[in-house]
């Protein structure tokens, strides 16, 4: 999993009927410094993450399927959680 | 498999409800010399791993399999906790 930013929304009406009802989000990934990593990225939503917010996403297909509880979604990154605290040892 | 340290951890109150209870690490991958190798990522723990340990962690969605049969999205997950190694 990796931390990440909340960029911007999605709208797409027509797409795989297995994202219907899925939101889209547009994600940052970022390094622990908080400075960007790699390319933004467009990731399904499954805990209701708003712009700006910072997230933990997977970057992997069935991983991101079952953040959305459809088997076998064409996705590949899924929000899963809305990230309170980053504690560093 | 990959060899790692845990560095610290993730907090999260709004989440995919199948993650609770599960902690999530924050994991620097590193090399059989101990350098710090990549960059950090976050691991489901099945283990009870802690701050500083040394790791091995898979990546992909056998990171879920510990917690079977809950169907977790995880992408990343700490799988043992070295207790030493030796180069040949």
């Amino acid at each position: 999993m990796l931390l990440a930013r909340v960029t911007g929304t999605l709208v797409a009406t027509q797409k795989h009927h297995k994202l219907e009802g899925a939101k889209l989000l547009l994600v940052q990934p970022l390094n622990l410094d908080d400075s960007p990593r790699g390319p933004e990225l467009l990731a399904v939503d499954g805990v209701g993450a708003g712009v700006h917010e910072k997230v933990l996403i997977v970057l992997e297909g069935r991983a991101a399927s079952d953040a959305i509880a459809q088997k076998a979604a064409p996705v590949d990154a899924a929000i899963i959680g809305i990230v309170d605290r980053v504690d560093l040892a | 498999m990959q060899l790692g340290r845990v560095i610290g951890n993730v907090v999260l109150t709004l989440k995919n409800a199948t993650l609770d209870g599960v902690t999530l690490l924050l994991v620097q991958p590193v090399s059989s010399s101990r350098e710090p190798i990549g960059k950090v990522i976050v691991a489901a723990d099945s283990v009870g791993a802690g701050p500083g340990e040394y790791v091995f962690f898979v990546r992909g969605k056998e990171a879920s399999f510990p917690f079977a049969p809950i169907e977790m999205p995880a992408d990343a997950g700490i799988v043992g906790i070295v207790d030493q190694w030796h180069l040949g």
